[in-house]
């Protein structure tokens, strides 16, 4: 008997692409609310006038799954996540900097 | 299967009260957690700790470890002796947000199964999408720049038709797409967590990440590299061969170069179909040692001649 492996392609979460509420919420398997909750902290900010022609990109996603899972495993709260993930993005930025020297 | 110290995980003494357990796994959790720590095995760390403290924290469960006795060692074969949870009622104590795919065999064994069974008594009435997983994989750069196939191999919960929850080995093969760069995420829909009561299954979403190359360093799209030249091929220009992940490329040097000169190779970092990546070469000059007095004469008549001051 042969069988044939079967490649699985992604989608890849990079710099163009865009996404709306709507894709956010369900990529991330949340309520709507959860993300103005997460915009009003200034977490993540959409780009557009108003929640019908919000846009975004690959860094929010990752912003709202790292927000989920530092919620779930460490109960921390909304400002904490805010602080951790703008802390997380310096200590990525200063570590690249020391690689490279 | 292999036993698990818990005691030893949490770093907490056999008698400690269930507040110093809980202050160890809390310390821990934020110590070891995957986003936070870039600490190689922090994922199995803190797959560890949270299985140590889903044991641990439950007065119940604590109790029936604790049978076993403390003479077994981390990693020792282990059977349990029979009957050894008569007495207990692990029934109502289900578990507690914890992600317990990734536990142990040890876990799985003794505390895992009916006792909890997520997912077996809600089948009836929930219909449930399943939870998106994530995991990071690491690629070769060589894999980023031209495309690969790899085999991801992730620890997966299944529910079995008695309701009852094991681990099991979920292998996947997938397309990495030429040009994908470190941190950026693939999604693969309807490929995480089995949904619940008919319910879809959740996304699967894979981080990238790189393994150290010797050679080159990355940015984003850009390669960087460093490249030894001598001073005379910096002062009077050269073909040099150089190495891209593409393969060898000649590179003609500026008579005139300067130690640290960046020169770019276009199009020769990471690049997608939409988006191009380059390569820089760093230029870093080799002083030739002056080993015989011939060579020492050398730099004496350039010191002569050259009539260069670089701190001016």
């Amino acid at each position: 008997m042969t069988s044939t492996l079967i490649h699985l392609s992604g989608t890849i979460l990079d710099e163009d692409m865009e996404c709306s509420l709507r894709d956010l919420c369900v990529m991330c398997n949340i309520p709507a609310e959860i993300i103005h909750e997460m915009i009003d902290e200034g977490l993540i900010r959409p780009r557009g006038p108003e929640p019908k022609q919000w846009r975004f990109t690959a860094v929010e996603i990752r912003r709202v799954q790292i927000t989920l899972r530092l919620q779930r495993d460490l109960r921390v709260n909304l400002p904490g996540c805010a602080l951790a993930l703008d802390l997380l993005e310096e200590l990525e930025e200063l570590r690249r900097h020391c690689r490279r020297r | 299967m292999e036993y698990k110290d818990y005691y030893d995980i949490l770093g907490v003494k056999r008698d400690a009260p269930q507040d110093e357990i809980k202050r160890a796994y809390r310390r821990l959790a934020r110590k070891y957690h995957p986003d936070i720590s870039k600490e190689q095995g922090a994922e199995a760390k803190f797959k560890d700790i949270g299985e140590a403290y889903e044991v641990l924290k439950d007065p119940e469960k604590r109790a029936a470890y604790d049978k076993f006795g403390a003479n077994w060692k981390e990693g020792q074969e282990f059977k349990p002796p029979p009957n050894w949870d008569a007495g207990f009622e692990f029934s109502g104590a289900g578990y507690t947000g914890a992600d317990t795919s990734g536990f142990s065999d040890f876990f799985e064994e003794l505390f895992g199964h009916a006792k909890f069974s997520r997912g077996g008594q809600r089948t009836s009435t929930f219909r449930m999408q399943g939870e998106n997983q994530h995991a990071k994989i690491v690629i070769r750069l060589e894999d980023a720049y031209h495309g690969s196939k790899q085999t991801v191999t992730l620890s997966r919960a299944k529910v079995d038709e008695q309701g009852r929850v094991t681990t099991v080995p979920h292998s996947l093969h997938i397309t990495i797409p030429k040009g994908i760069t470190e941190g950026q995420h693939i999604r693969l829909e309807g490929q995480g967590m089995p949904g619940i009561g008919g319910g879809p299954n959740g996304d699967l979403f894979l981080e990238i990440a790189f393994a150290e190359h010797p050679l080159f360093h990355v940015e984003g799209r850009d390669i960087n590299y460093t490249l030894p030249i001598t001073p005379w091929e910096a002062a009077l220009g050269a073909t040099v061969t150089v190495p891209t992940l593409g393969g060898n490329v000649d590179l003609k040097i500026p008579p005139g170069s300067q130690g640290g000169k960046k020169l770019r190779l276009k199009g020769r970092g990471l690049s997608s179909a939409k988006k191009k990546g380059d390569q820089y070469v760093t230029l870093r000059i080799v002083v030739p040692e002056a080993k015989t007095e011939e060579q020492k004469n050398l730099y004496r008549e350039m010191a002569e001649k050259m009539g260069i001051n670089p701190r001016k």
